[in-house]
């Protein structure tokens, strides 16, 4: 016999969990004690608050691949985590959270850290339980962990009452959960999905979160290849190819790199792999490429012509899709659709040459990434927080391998970078790079603890301007320049924050200041934070304004303010 | 556009709150919400009728799809289906409308249930379209309070939501 808590311990060792993260409480003491006396096969990652706890389970899956677990105890512990619930449900991160309760005789009277969580996160699950009785704990555990990982993935929170972590039943290993079985796409539909791809002229592959990780990259590259097309990404599709592969055009959307989104416009077929075609991808989605056919594969079924007409929707096991697509295609030429895109692209290149000369001497985001895309190694793990700095992350930093990247692309959530950025070292084993602002940074700052704590080799580049860069630069686009709540006007001296903390902090005033910190930052054991200053003006470039289209592209700040 | 879409669930924890938060959370309306045990207690069926255009209808449908709990989404095509729906509509009751309202009965085939000198209880069953029908009917002779029951339905012949 065991008792529910050393079930659920046993349930998460059997299912390959080796790290998880969380925190303490009254409810989940039962739990804690278990997991303490398995420590030496499970490790237990404390954070200083649950949200940061969410936060790097799911930067740990984003990197490892797989299923991020968090516990927290019930009350504020549960719906501390909901953020974090929130950001891997948008973004499809494989999570399970494990949260305590009261006792199921106190369930429903508003008891001490009572909370009906089940119900707070319905929306933001992709399922969720409660598990009245211990004898259907371990398969309820393996169920959510099968929910969480197949298909399009996505957080699966358990509640347990403590009296089902302490009552006892018999329990019996079992293996690790299989996905579910995906639906394979009909032979009809590839074969008119072939068709298309046989008579575009100016193809376009789109890749989304949806495809990276998911060992396509080679085919994707090889379909570039074999139809004469290019590619380009969402944000959550940033590392699924490398940056230096030349048919690769980045990211395109409202701050996308200028030759994706003119190639995306231009194109005539759009072959859309694990993408849902979001507001921030397409502007306005009447205008959204006029001239193009659009196939779309995706794991769920929903997706298909959600947010945009499709013209053939290939519903499934999008891997097998994609392969068999490879297959049936012919080989193709298109010269002057490669002229035309290597047009965008030296003109996209001109307009970033022609802001840094007008930038001159000034300590610009492109110079600051140059530095860290030299440093860095393609193991380099890069997190982010939210706004201008994410970005201008997605517009400069080079991927060279899958799975490098963790960013709040769908929820947006500032202050998930730091919590994401521990959870990614820790599952990746690899050095890494937060990228924040001052901004985001303040908002979770606490998981420097946790840092120091772990000794975790995470290096924090806080992109210092002062103000909230993204809300200003709305602000002065749309906003008559009313600077409304988004001047920080604060005094913190991060250097000083990391060393209360016991971390190292330096400043960066120049780039020959930049590189000298962060090299050396890069070498250092444990966390290490660079504050570096940027102009409070900089923009991020090029922007589709909310709601327009590609015709009303702004590139240059100077041309805006005109 | 109405649609008639039937669900069958799993009969588990929260599962009608799934459903209906999904209608709620994606921006669509319910016009009407019926939900019930099957031939087999651990199933329950829903019935939902709702309006939209075809691609609302393909959103709700796909979506509903994903619910963990949810085993299988149909739609209730309008010739090949039957459906019913139940109604109580209680009137007043008084010498001049009195014989007004049983006509009106007889000719809906409406049961009158319950009856005082001053109210009678009608129950009214059949599409919805001839309830709104006896609704108009009755109005002017004074509706003291009603309540409807929701669209139930089944396939015609031997097709089953499980086919």
């Amino acid at each position: 016999m065991m008792t529910g808590s050393q079930i659920m311990v046993e349930t998460l060792i059997e299912q390959g969990v080796t790290d998880v993260f969380g925190y303490p409480g009254g409810q989940v003491l039962y739990i804690y004690d278990a997991l303490y006396q398995a420590g030496d096969r499970i490790n237990h990652v404390l954070a200083a608050h649950e949200q940061g706890a969410a936060h790097a389970a799911d930067g740990y899956a984003r990197v490892t691949g797989k299923v991020g677990v968090v516990i927290a105890t019930s009350g504020p512990g549960a719906t501390n985590l909901v953020t974090g619930i929130a950001t891997a449900m948008l973004d499809s991160v494989p999570m399970v959270a494990i949260t305590g309760n009261v006792p199921t005789t106190l369930i429903g009277k508003d008891s001490f850290q009572e909370i009906n969580i089940t119900g707070v996160t319905l929306p933001i699950t992709k399922h969720n339980y409660f598990v009245s009785d211990v004898r259907e704990l371990a398969d309820t555990i393996r169920e959510a962990f099968r929910i969480a990982k197949s298909g399009r993935p996505g957080p699966v929170l358990i509640d347990i009452p403590k009296d089902v972590q302490v009552g006892e039943c018999e329990f019996t290993l079992g293996d690790v959960v299989e996905d579910f079985p995906q639906e394979r796409v009909e032979d009809a539909d590839i074969a008119k999905a072939v068709e298309l791809i046989n008579a575009a002229k100016r193809p376009y592959i789109y890749i989304g979160g949806g495809a990276a990780g998911r060992g396509m990259t080679e085919a994707i590259k090889a379909m570039a290849e074999k139809i004469d097309g290019y590619i380009g990404c969402t944000f959550m599709g940033l590392s699924a190819l490398p940056n230096s592969y030349e048919r690769f055009l980045g990211m395109q959307g409202m701050h996308g790199q200028y030759a994706s989104s003119m190639a995306n416009k231009e194109a005539d077929l759009i072959i859309g792999v694990g993408v849902r075609f979001s507001d921030r991808a397409t502007g306005n989605v009447a205008k959204y490429a006029s001239k193009a056919k659009i196939i779309q594969l995706d794991a769920d079924s929903s997706e298909i012509g959600k947010n945009v007409r499709v013209d053939v929707g290939l519903v499934g096991d999008i891997v097998d899709a994609f392969a068999r697509l490879l297959e049936g295609c012919e080989a193709q030429s298109h010269p002057e659709w490669r002229a035309t895109v290597e047009a965008f692209k030296t003109e996209g290149r001109m307009i970033r040459d022609e802001a840094e000369r007008r930038a001159g001497d000034r300590l610009t985001p492109q110079k600051i990434f140059s530095v860290i895309n030299e440093i860095k190694d393609q193991n380099t793990v890069i997190a982010t927080d939210v706004g201008q700095h994410q970005m201008w992350t997605a517009q400069f930093a080079d991927f060279e391998r899958a799975r490098r990247f963790a960013s709040s692309g769908g929820l947006g959530t500032m202050g998930y970078g730091l919590g994401a950025a521990i959870g990614a070292q820790i599952g990746s084993g690899d050095r890494t790079v937060l990228i924040t602002g001052d901004g985001s940074f303040g908002m979770n700052l606490n998981e420097l603890a946790t840092a120091v704590s772990y000794n975790v080799p995470v290096v924090i580049v806080i992109m210092n301007n002062g103000v909230l860069g993204m809300v200003r630069q709305w602000q002065t686009l749309f906003y008559g320049k009313r600077y409304s709540a988004s001047v920080l006007g604060r005094k913190t001296d991060f250097v000083k924050l990391a060393e209360a903390f016991g971390a190292r902090g330096a400043r960066a005033a120049s780039i020959e200041e930049f590189r000298a910190v962060f090299e050396e930052a890069m070498a250092q054991d444990g966390p290490y934070v660079i504050d570096v200053a940027v102009d409070e003006d900089e923009f991020v470039l090029p922007m589709l304004p909310p709601g327009g289209s590609i015709d009303d592209i702004i590139t240059t700040r100077e041309e805006e303010e005109k | 556009m109405r649609s008639v879409i039937a669900i069958y669930v799993e009969n588990k924890y929260g599962v009608l709150t799934r459903v209906a938060g999904l209608f709620m959370r994606r921006g669509f309306n319910i016009d009407t919400l019926t939900v019930g045990e099957t031939e087999d207690p651990n199933y329950s069926r829903i019935t939902i009728t709702m309006n939209g255009d075809s691609h609302a209808r393909d959103q709700v449908m796909g979506q509903l799809k994903k619910l963990f709990n949810v085993k299988q989404v149909k739609l209730l095509a309008d010739g090949s289906s039957v459906e019913r729906e139940l109604m109580l509509v209680k009137v007043r009751n008084s010498p001049e409308t009195r014989s007004e309202i049983m006509a009106a009965a007889e000719i809906y085939r409406a049961k009158i249930i319950d009856y005082t000198t001053d109210s009678m209880c009608v129950e009214v069953t059949g599409e919805s379209t001839k309830l709104n029908a006896f609704i108009e009917v009755m109005k002017p002779l004074g509706i003291m309070e009603m309540c409807r029951t929701g669209v139930v339905a089944l396939d015609r012949g031997s097709a089953t939501i499980m086919e």
